[in-house]
């Protein structure tokens, strides 16, 4: 489903992704985990090219993202995102999020697409709030509707970068609900995130990176009972103590 | 003369000048000639606006260079420019009237462009790269998601702007267009004893006009604040 062939990118002097070649194959659930700074939330935005890479090829599907005479638009209406900040829209109520992207794109009627906005927000327990302003939701249902607004245009591979992160403690688990249920459709399934009882009940394989680089990538038992490269042992017995 | 004979005597005058024997004028002059540089001048300063944040250097570029000319510019120079400047290019006199809309819509948008630009580039970086997430293309991203946010935060400089634009009809004077600035001079040399009164009046007259299109625009603001949020 992805292949990163050689992948490099700098910031300036800083190298944030150094030489990555890895494949996600299609219907994998892959968690990608490591310290802050370490280049995963930038490598997850390199697969739909929010971010552009400086040396190397990305391929999602076979099509090579990052070339020029890629239609960009048409691979990413194929690839839904969620953000850490969920980046709802916010002059649209929670039908309207989700309505705006098959509409403008003309994959769907009027009705269409608001029929199937509303089953997706059933989907994630807020078919109640479809007529609701983002700033009238919590966070957790924020996140729950650019969820739904991600699988609007009925992408094949859902990419998430920190979804948890900015939310309140108690709302971490509605949302993780909703991910762990869409774990079961065969979407394929890119996921950075610091949750690890996510990554041990949901994952089929973790990546550990830091420094820019893919050290480990292991099934979830396996990296989390047995570590192999230093600074993952180092890293998950500080999570641990925390 | 009392103030109320000469109001008595002018009072046509002021409102149209010397139509319908004549062209028009006075404050109808004045009004037509805010509107439609109003209205022109919205359209062309969102596009340059636009042009002003574009991802594309070879419109960028050009554009933010016309944008600084105009906005180190006195507007009396731009008048100027059109009245002397522009019958030189075209080959043929463009009469008063033109020559002054065309110099508040150049200058103005220059202006409206910027507010345009600061508006769109206050909303935070992840309304567009959500957009272009789903797939939506740049312009499709500003049409949905960027300018219907951006325009509210704009209302109150436009609305700032376009009282200017109203103030600066005025100028119209220096070029003998018969505008209301023009018509009070005139009225104020027949009847010489009444400049206090004469040019108070004219300044309450662009006092009313600047305060009403503030009031309207900030109903408009309260009306949209209220559909934002109430479900």
């Amino acid at each position: 489903m992805i292949a990163f062939e050689q992948v490099s990118k700098w910031f300036g002097a800083y190298q944030a992704l150094v030489d990555i070649h890895e494949t996600v194959a299609a219907g994998e659930r892959l968690v990608v985990c490591g310290p802050s700074g370490s280049g995963k939330s930038t490598l997850i935005r390199t697969i739909n090219r929010l971010e552009g890479i400086d040396a190397g090829r990305i391929r999602v599907a076979g099509r090579d993202i990052h070339s020029p005479g890629t239609d960009l638009n048409a691979l990413r209406a194929g690839i839904g995102f969620v953000f850490q900040q969920f980046n709802l829209f916010p002059h649209l109520t929670a039908l309207q999020n989700c309505t705006l992207a098959p509409r403008q794109l003309g994959r769907a009627s009027k009705a269409e697409a608001g029929e199937r906005a509303l089953a997706l927000l059933d989907r994630v327990g807020l078919a109640h709030k479809a007529d609701a302003l983002p700033s009238e939701l919590s966070g957790g249902q924020q996140q729950r509707v650019a969820i739904a607004r991600a699988l609007a245009m009925q992408p094949s591979l859902l990419l998430f970068d920190e979804p948890t992160s900015a939310l309140d403690p108690e709302m971490v688990g509605e949302v993780l609900a909703v991910m762990r249920d869409l774990a079961r459709d065969g979407l394929t399934m890119v996921c950075v995130t610091h949750e690890m009882g996510f990554a041990r009940e949901v994952a089929d394989r973790v990546w550990f990176m830091d420094a820019g680089r893919v050290l480990e990538r292991a099934s979830p038992g396996d990296f989390f009972q047995r570590p192999q490269h230093p600074r993952a042992q180092q890293f998950l017995a500080e999570i641990r103590r925390a | 003369m009392g103030f109320l004979e000469m109001i008595d005597t002018y009072w046509l005058y002021f409102l149209v000048g010397q139509y319908p024997d004549g062209p028009l004028g006075g404050l109808a002059l004045t009004l037509l000639l805010a509107t439609l540089g109003l209205l022109l001048a919205l359209p062309l300063g969102l596009v340059l606006g636009l042009a002003r944040i574009c991802p594309w250097r070879w419109l960028r570029w050009p554009v933010t260079g016309f944008v600084f000319v105009v906005r180190g510019t006195p507007l009396l120079m731009v008048v100027f420019w059109a009245y002397f400047f522009l019958p030189s290019v075209t080959g043929h006199k463009t009469g008063q009237f033109s020559t002054m809309l065309i110099a508040l819509v150049i200058f103005d948008a220059a202006y409206l462009a910027e507010i345009v630009r600061a508006g769109l580039q206050a909303l935070p970086r992840g309304q567009m790269e959500a957009a272009r997430a789903l797939g939506l293309s740049y312009l499709g991203a500003l049409r949905s998601v960027l300018l219907p946010q951006g325009l509210r935060h704009m209302l109150p400089s436009l609305v700032n702007q376009f009282a200017a634009t109203i103030k600066e009809t005025s100028l119209g004077y220096i070029i003998g267009l018969a505008e209301i600035s023009f018509i009070a001079t005139q009225v104020n040399t027949l009847v010489f004893t009444l400049p206090t009164q004469i040019y108070l009046l004219l300044g309450a007259t662009y006092f009313v006009l600047c305060f009403g299109l503030t009031r309207l625009a900030y109903r408009l603001e309260r009306r949209l604040a209220q559909r934002l949020h109430t479900p």
